[in-house]
């Protein structure tokens, strides 16, 4: 890695921890609360700027940038190193999120303006560090690093989803999603402890060669990488562990469209992403990431049909398209997988936002409380809009591109089943998504209270996601193309996967009926009404129960952690203390007392008791004399 | 010969000591120690002639007289315990005990 690039990538890196160190350390410019809002935008500004430069010369010249350090020296292993890592995977990424996390930051000047000034200056410092873990996971050269900033943006995400912590429910919901997260991190540690056990080095080049040249024995890398998967499972709420992020709604909004929407939840994706060329040389692993995948792109978009809470529809679409995503790299086309994240980081962060400027506008999240806001929210209809339509996939918008490369992907891989499930979330994710916006926004119904459209410091921040909802389809598919199209591994294979994605396959067409059915039939139900949605959900009410209940699956999760793990372990645990540990004490004492009963009959006051021991001990000492 | 007095000795002494043990009357208790004494004075007396030194013959008045004195101290508190506890009974004097 050249001087130059090292310099312009640290100054991506560091602004955000400056300002978090600041925040943090200096307590009354934190509790001032906007001076520490305005040092953190200007940081994640600057870590901006300097992100597009990085880009600009990584896209000249695409690497891979190296540089690492030893870490920690070791005499009789392979020193631990750290590093960075960079190639136009990482710089776009490091791009998106500095963009993101600045829109965003921005944009919560005006959502929290209610806040008192402590808590907003700790909103700012979670943000910063935020920034900060996310940004170094990104351009991380070592999955140790990788593994060190994951947690700290998973921590970042605890804090943030209870960052109104006084709200029982969003306690419980930071708790939930810190447990969940880790329960597929700890798969994710014994993955690295395998490679490192067998590979003997983080560094990522190291690691991709040593995968090439089969030095790791392959059923190794196999389980080491499937646990690896895990994390990501766990990260990105991938069937079954995505009860979390749903429940990470709690959050104030902007902090859900930036970390549950955008970036840390495409932590999961980046990392696969980011390891692909290891992941190329276990196909059964990505065998299974494409059905957990898929699957999980099904799943949830059902489940979002029936939300009430509009954050929640789009929480639940969140995981939905996370499941294209992670589809899509199983099928192998790590292009198709990415350019996803990449296109779905602004229309979802969009689309959080504007749901952010309802909720400010109507102070609830019920939709059935919502209707007709088009009249009265102009520029947050719109935007809103503009993010629905990238979502379902509709031309010339972002999402079009980026989800039938993957549908296209998924059938050329030849995988039915992952297909099949793809084209049918494309129909249900349009039906979902118009049914927010014609109950909201349109429908028949006037909206309770007086609501107004946002200030420009909101509004400002979500026309420049809406405007990149727009063109980053279209504008930057040539260039995934380019960079990543051949970086699958086999080749020549998606080299004419590419060619025939380029070309209109009849499949591209279907999918974009679909989608077209979908809103129609959004359109059909909820602002027409031709046909009650309250009849249509009578009718289905075994199917609208399941739904609503989530499968069961919070419940089974609920039932698994508090009564089987918690009550389980308190047993187990209680039970040991009552006769494990108590039952030693128990065992002395009563050793004692028992020892104390028997040797009490040898002191009976009785002399000639007495006698009997003296002259008994006479004639064993005569008796041993004599032998 | 000799021995035959001192087989008498000891025969006396384990009769004495038996009687010490496992009698339950105080005076009889005192009756099998004055045995015993007297075991012990037929011993020195053995003793005395086997090496035809006197000092043993001597020893056995010096233990008739002691065994005396012995007896009346003894006699003395069996009457006091017996005012005490009206009885002589040694499994009831459990006066050791704490």
């Amino acid at each position: 890695m050249n001087g130059n690039l090292l310099l312009w990538t640290l100054l991506v890196l560091l602004p955000p921890f400056v300002s978090f160190a600041w925040n943090g350390l200096v307590i009354p410019w934190r509790r001032a609360g906007k001076p520490a809002a305005y040092l953190s935008i200007v940081a994640i500004l600057t870590s901006l700027v300097a992100s597009l430069v990085v880009v600009k010369l990584v896209l000249a010249d695409p690497g891979p940038h190296t540089w690492q350090a030893v870490w920690m020296p070791l005499k009789h292993a392979p020193s631990i190193t750290v590093g960075l890592y960079l190639d136009p995977l990482a710089a776009i990424m490091l791009a998106v999120v500095a963009l993101v996390a600045a829109m965003v930051q921005i944009y919560s000047l005006g959502y929290m303006s209610e806040e008192p000034p402590g808590s907003l200056g700790r909103y700012f410092t979670y943000h910063s560090l935020f920034a900060f873990s996310m940004l170094n996971l990104v351009a991380a050269g070592t999955l140790i690093q990788i593994y060190a900033f994951w947690e700290l943006v998973g921590l970042c995400s605890y804090l943030l989803i209870g960052f109104w912590y006084y709200k029982p429910s969003a306690a419980n919901a930071a708790v939930k999603a810190f447990w969940t997260t880790k329960f597929g991190d700890v798969g994710f540690a014994i993955g690295l402890v395998l490679l490192w056990a067998f590979g003997g080095s983080y560094f990522l080049p190291d690691l991709f060669h040593k995968a090439a040249s089969g030095e790791i024995q392959a059923a190794v890398l196999s389980l080491s990488m499937l646990l690896v998967f895990f994390g990501a499972m766990g990260k990105s709420a991938q069937f079954p562990l995505h009860i979390w992020l749903p429940d990470a709604m709690e959050g104030p909004t902007p902090v859900s469209a930036l970390i549950h929407a955008a970036t840390m939840v495409a932590a999961g994706v980046y990392l696969v992403s980011r390891v692909f060329p290891i992941y190329t040389h276990t196909p059964e692993v990505m065998l299974f990431i494409a059905y957990i995948g898929s699957f999980t792109a099904f799943f949830a978009a059902t489940i979002a049909l029936v939300q009430e809470d509009i954050k929640r529809v789009l929480a639940y679409s969140t995981i939905s398209q996370l499941g294209y995503m992670m589809a899509a790299l199983g099928a192998g086309s790590l292009m198709a997988g990415y350019f996803h994240m990449f296109t779905h980081a602004f229309f979802k962060a969009l689309l959080f936002l504007g749901a952010g400027s309802v909720i400010h506008a109507m102070h609830t999240n019920d939709i059935w409380k919502m209707g007709r806001l088009f009249g009265k929210m102009k520029h947050t209809a719109l935007v809103f809009l503009i993010g629905t339509l990238a979502l379902a996939g509709i031309p010339p918008f972002a999402g079009y591109y980026s989800k039938d490369e993957i549908v296209v992907k998924l059938f050329e891989s030849g995988l039915t089943i992952p297909f099949l499930f793809a084209l049918v979330t494309v129909f249900l994710t349009a039906f979902y998504m118009f049914r927010v916006i014609f109950v909201v926004f349109f429908g028949n119904k006037e909206p309770e209270g007086h609501p107004h459209e946002s200030p420009p410091v909101m509004t400002v921040p979500m026309w420049i996601l809406a405007i990149l909802s727009i063109v980053a389809g279209f504008l930057f598919k040539g260039t995934f193309e380019h960079f990543f199209g051949a970086a699958a591994g086999h080749g020549a294979e998606a080299a004419e996967a590419a060619a025939h994605a380029g070309g209109h396959s009849p499949v591209a067409l279907v999918s974009l009926v679909l989608a077209f059915a979908g809103i129609f039939f959004a359109w059909l139900i909820y602002q027409k009404e031709a046909v009650s949605h309250e009849r249509l959900r009578n009718a289905l009410k075994p199917l609208y129960i399941m739904l609503r209940k989530k499968y069961w699956l919070d419940d089974i999760a609920y039932f698994l952690y508090r009564r089987v793990l918690v009550d389980g372990l308190a047993f187990l645990i209680g039970w040991f203390d009552r006769y494990i540990v108590d039952g030693i004490v128990n065992f002395v004492t009563w050793l004692t007392q028992q020892s104390g009963i028997l040797l009490r009959s040898l002191q009976n006051g009785k002399v000639q008791d007495y006698l009997y021991g003296v002259v008994l001990g006479i004639l064993l000492i005569l008796l041993l004399g004599a032998l | 010969m000799l021995t035959h007095y001192l087989v008498l000795a000891f025969l006396l002494f384990s009769i004495g000591a038996f009687g010490v043990l496992t009698r339950r009357n105080a005076i009889a208790i005192l009756m099998a120690i004055e045995l015993m004494l007297n075991a012990s004075n037929i011993a020195l007396v053995t003793f005395s002639r086997l090496h035809g030194n006197l000092g043993g013959q001597l020893f056995a008045f010096f233990t008739i007289t002691i065994t005396v004195a012995e007896v009346a101290v003894g006699l003395a508190i069996v009457v006091l315990i017996y005012r005490l506890r009206k009885t002589v009974n040694a499994d009831e004097m459990d006066f050791l005990k704490g």
